[in-house]
């Protein structure tokens, strides 16, 4: 018979556990609330991002139509429509529907439209068909007729005008496209698609449906085989691939800083168990002298940890379902990062997997938070621990270190590791494991801190005794440290990423906004040679150059690369620049594109050009915050010779000496024809980089919203944890009392050691957070979003922060033991408890 | 040593942290259901030579029997439930758990020892009235005086019928008359479970209420 938790055995731990809670209830709801704040931050982050890809995923398979395979274009000229007939007699293809895919603008809004024969897209994309009105069937085939998913209070037979290029077509409307309402999209026939927008003889797509029991993987081979240079198969794996790498990394790295608080919660819980356990080490002792086992010690501990977590993590699903419900009501589901933006707000994803799964989150922080101190409660020696010896070490001992190393050293390991998947995995485990080691050498670190203090002798007694105390119990100051540097650690650390985020993207954005003003068309590029001509006559411009986009396809799997044509002067590279060979197509591509495709100055990639693949030359690779799926710069010359387009959609205008900036900027918008004039926005410099700035600040509000709780919780918990330590040395003050010191020495003593341990706290804080924030800069961020920045330290943020650590441990620490203190000095000195 | 004895140490030797030897070939027996006074000077080792009889410390030579099981044959686990099942403690400091209720502090014993929690607490209900604190199993320790405390440690010493008692100073916290009459009760009820044991003191008057007084000494036990 041993003594564990099972019935009978359980009711001693039981009564333990219930006179404890009934004893001391805000240290539970404390530990409570912290790991629910955790869980429902958690939660509701992952559900309104959840919620918004699921709508935006189901807005793209709506476009999609729902078939088999798919042929697309890799760059935005398509590929020639002779490849049609050739697909469509493969042995496995039961049905082949070309599309024309055009992206216009519909009263200044985006609208995709798409061309197809109906015939035809009826057997393989049915979600798509429009629906004419009875007795007008026929309207889906004239070239006048367009269908509209979202006809808007439009009536049959008005008249809808879209603009592509700077040229406006204008269509009837027809009708509604009801398998498509989700998502804004027009439906003409593909004839009047190729007619009317310059697209004879190209097609953007082919849908195909294959036969019942076609071998798809033959099928494929023999498609792929015969596709030219611009043209990718993909099919609806290829098309989830992409939607979620979209916005991969930004939702799992929006997770990760909402499970900060989590963590800030786990790093309470232990606080404040390893208080109780310290409080209680004469109750455990008694209990190991009656005969208890050290196993019965640890299960209680662990079944408090247990219970914490259950209730924490139940009333933070909850919370986290009310607060995502709210959010995705309010603010729609786009959290900043824009990556879902334009669509309507989502209605709430719940899945019960993801709610098990926080909720387990939740569970194993409490649990975690109380590992260590069940360890200590199963480690009391009874003989020792009876007589209530506090920390029952020899002060002249130095705390063990080794843990703390391997934590740090386990933790340095994984910071090098590769990413797994395109995330950051190993680097976010690697910032648990460091913070772990900082808060496991705390101990350590606070002897080392304070030992210059304790070696000199004090004229004040108050300091003295302070600094005695913090000497002699390092354990005990430890544990009110912990919280001090889980929170301030993780806060420094974002406060840092951001600063050196945002500084990165200030300078990125000197080097590349060279130009006096920005000229840019939204939806298309109706610059013709003709038009660049007389926008350059304009008076007040030195110079402008003329610029174009367009998204290719290197990989079916992933979302499209920017192809940015450019003329002028390129912004100094990241890496060396080596010259193309000659006669080989020299491009420059931007620091996430050559991680994602695996490129380096020399390297060749074979990109679709015109109509065929052409051996581009990477010459030298440049920083880009504003493509995260990748860009590649192409000089403006070297792709019209390619390609003979010749139109441009951008345009960068170099003032004259003297010139007015607003002159040129009316004299510009006159230049424009009356059909382009609302999509062409004309913006100088600084209201651009502004608003660049301003799209930053957007973005990571949910970040600062985030670290800001982080910090209170983390503050919360320092103020509970110096207020238990406090009142728990009651008999102490009354023993100092009893000696001749005065109250008001008391509460002094008890303001200095706040103060030594907000700065002990504060210094380590700190430094873990500028460590961490490393982790973030170097690791977490290339390996997630593929881009490297600059370290800034934001040092006013860095003092202000230590500052008010200092304070505030110092004040709780005073106002806690004002009331301690207010006790019977006689009562505060008996023998027992 | 008979298989009638109760306690045995035999040449036990025990040596503080630092080298000062505590005692050397320091041999006891206790008889079932004899109570023992250990007397002697602050710093003889009186509160030691307890803890090695409950198996709390192991002992650098010499032996421990109790019921003849050999202490040194036991792990740590094992030490605990010898002490669950056959000693009862009571402490000059009280030690009453102040967060559960004089009935729950009173069934611990029997609660580690898988006792259902409504026997346990019944029996916890009589022992508080043989003890003369009937009526109050739902209150809690903050409110009894140091006499009652002591009182509600007696009940739980003997709550589970133990063959050994070790009582460390018992009447050291108390006034005299209060040490007097908890004193009386203590071996009232230990002589009413048939329990034997130490029982440590300064006080001559709680010596005076035991079968056998020693003295220990830096030469060892010698009869007082």
């Amino acid at each position: 018979m041993t003594g564990g938790l099972g019935s009978g055995a359980a009711t001693v731990p039981r009564w333990m556990i219930a006179g404890e809670w009934r004893a001391h209830p805000w240290r539970i709801v404390t530990a409570v609330m912290a790991i629910a704040i955790g869980v429902a931050l958690g939660f509701a982050v992952h559900l309104v991002n959840a919620s918004a890809l699921d709508r935006f995923a189901r807005g793209l398979a709506t476009v999609n139509g729902g078939a088999d395979l798919r042929i697309q274009a890799a760059g935005g000229q398509g590929f020639a429509e002779s490849l049609y007939p050739r697909v469509a007699r493969i042995s496995g293809v039961a049905g082949a529907s070309p599309v024309v895919a055009l992206h216009t603008r519909l009263e200044g809004q985006t609208l995709d439209v798409l061309g197809f024969d109906v015939l035809r897209a009826g057997a393989v994309t049915p979600a798509l068909l429009p629906r004419p009105t009875t007795g007008h069937e026929s309207d889906v085939f004239a070239p006048e007729s367009l269908f509209l998913s979202q006809p808007g209070g439009r009536r049959i037979g008005d008249t809808v005008t879209l603009v592509t290029d700077g040229r406006e077509q204008r269509f009837t409307f027809a009708g509604p496209i009801p398998g498509a309402a989700s998502r804004p999209l027009a439906v003409i026939d593909i004839a009047a698609a190729q007619d009317r927008f310059g697209r004879l003889g190209r097609l953007d797509r082919i849908d195909l449906r294959l036969t019942e029991g076609a071998d798809a993987a033959k099928v494929r081979a023999e498609l792929a085989a015969m596709l030219p240079g611009d043209a990718l198969l993909s099919d609806t794996q290829d098309d989830a691939s992409r939607t979620d790498a979209l916005s991969r990394a930004y939702r799992v790295n929006l997770d990760m800083l909402a499970l900060v608080a989590l963590l800030t919660g786990a790093f309470l819980v232990y606080s404040a168990q390893a208080l109780s356990i310290a409080r209680r080490r004469a109750h455990f002792a008694l209990l190991r002298v009656l005969g208890a086992s050290r196993r019965l010690a640890l299960g209680q501990v662990l079944a408090e940890g247990l219970l914490l977590g259950l209730v924490g993590s139940a009333l933070g699903i909850a919370l986290g379902l009310l607060i995502a419900t709210g959010v995705l009501r309010l603010v729609g589901g786009d959290l900043g990062g824009a990556y879902f933006t334009g669509q309507q707000a989502p209605s709430l994803l719940f899945t019960p997997g993801a709610a098990l799964g926080f909720a387990a989150l939740g569970l194993a922080a409490a649990l975690v938070g109380s590992l260590t101190p069940a360890l200590q409660a199963a480690r009391i020696t009874p003989a020792v621990g009876l007589r209530n010896l506090g920390d029952a070490v020899d002060p002249r001992q130095w705390p063990r270190v080794t843990p703390a190393l391997v934590l740090m050293l386990a933790g340095g390991m994984c910071a090098l590791m590769p990413a797994i998947g395109g995330m950051a995995l190993l680097g976010y485990l690697s910032i648990g494991l460091l913070l772990a080691g900082g808060i496991a050498i705390m101990p350590w670190l606070a002897r080392a801190l304070l030992a210059p203090l304790a070696r000199r002798s004090w004229r004040s007694p108050v300091t003295e005794l302070a600094i005695a105390r913090l000497w002699g119990a390092p354990s005990q100051a430890a544990v009110a440290l912990s919280g001090i540097v889980a929170s301030v650690g993780l806060m420094i650390a974002m406060a840092v990423m951001v600063a050196s985020f945002r500084g990165s993207v200030d300078d990125w954005l000197d080097a590349i906004l060279t130009a006096d003003i920005y000229v840019s068309a939204q939806g298309g590029a109706p610059f013709d040679t003709a038009q660049q001509a007389r926008m350059r006559q304009v008076p007040g411009i030195a110079a402008m150059d003329f610029g174009a986009q367009h998204p290719i396809a290197l990989a079916p799997d992933r979302p499209p690369i920017t192809l940015m044509v450019r003329e002028g002067a390129a912004a100094a590279p990241l890496s060396g620049t080596i010259p193309a060979p000659a006669g080989r197509l020299a491009i420059r591509v931007s620091e996430p594109a050559a991680r994602l495709y695996h490129l380096s100055p020399g390297a060749t990639l074979w990109l679709p050009l015109g109509q065929h693949r052409l051996p581009a030359f990477v010459t030298a690779i440049y920083r880009d915050y504003q493509r995260q799926e990748g860009a590649i710069t192409i000089d403006s010359a070297s792709y019209t010779a390619l390609t003979q387009d010749h139109a441009r959609g951008e345009g960068a205008v170099h003032l004259a000496a003297g010139a007015d900036l607003p002159a040129t900027m009316r004299a510009l918008k006159a230049a424009l024809p009356p059909a382009i004039d609302e999509t062409v926005q004309i913006v100088p410099t600084r209201t651009l980089k502004a608003r660049a700035l301003a799209i930053f600040d957007r973005s990571f509000a949910i970040t600062y919203g985030l670290e800001i709780i982080a910090v209170l919780v983390g503050l919360t918990g320092v103020a509970a944890t110096t207020s238990a330590q406090t009142i728990a040395r009651t008999r102490e003050f009354g023993m100092l009392r009893h000696l001749g010191v005065t109250r008001g020495q008391v509460v002094a003593m008890l303001g200095i050691e706040g103060a030594l341990l907000g700065l002990v706290g504060g210094v380590a804080g700190v430094a873990m957070g500028c460590v961490l924030a490393q982790v973030l800069i170097q690791v977490v961020n290339p390996q997630s979003f593929n881009w490297t920045m600059d370290t800034r330290l934001p040092w006013p943020l860095l003092v202000g922060v230590g500052l008010s650590l200092v304070l505030a441990s110092s004040v709780t620490a005073m106002l806690a033991g004002r009331r301690a203190v207010s006790m019977d000095a006689v009562r505060a000195v008996r023998e027992d408890w | 040593m008979t298989s009638e004895t109760l306690l045995a140490l035999t040449d036990l030797r025990k040596v503080l942290p630092g080298g000062r030897v505590l005692f050397d070939g320091l041999s006891l027996s206790v008889a079932p259901g004899e109570l023992v006074a250990i007397m002697g000077e602050s710093g003889a080792g009186k509160s030691s030579l307890l803890n090695l009889a409950a198996g709390l410390d192991v002992p650098d030579g010499g032996a421990v029997l109790i019921d003849g099981v050999d202490m040194a044959g036991l792990d740590e686990d094992s030490r605990a439930l010898l002490r669950r099942q056959r000693i009862g403690f009571v402490f000059q400091a009280f030690h009453i758990l102040p967060h559960l209720t004089l009935g729950q502090n009173v069934a611990v014993p029997l609660a580690l020892l898988r006792t259902s929690p409504q026997k346990a607490l019944a029996r916890a209900v009589d022992l508080l009235d043989a003890v003369g604190l009937g009526g109050r199993s739902k209150d809690y320790p903050g409110t009894l005086s140091g006499g009652e405390l002591q009182r509600v440690a007696i009940a739980r010493a003997i709550a589970h019928r133990p063959a050994l008692m070790l009582a460390d100073e018992p009447t050291g916290n108390l006034d005299p008359d209060t040490a007097a009459r908890v004193l009386a009760l203590m071996v009232e009820q230990m002589r009413a479970v048939g329990a034997g044991g130490l029982l440590v003191t300064h006080s001559d008057v709680a010596a005076a209420s035991t079968d056998r007084v020693l003295r220990l000494t830096a030469g060892g036990l010698v009869p007082a």
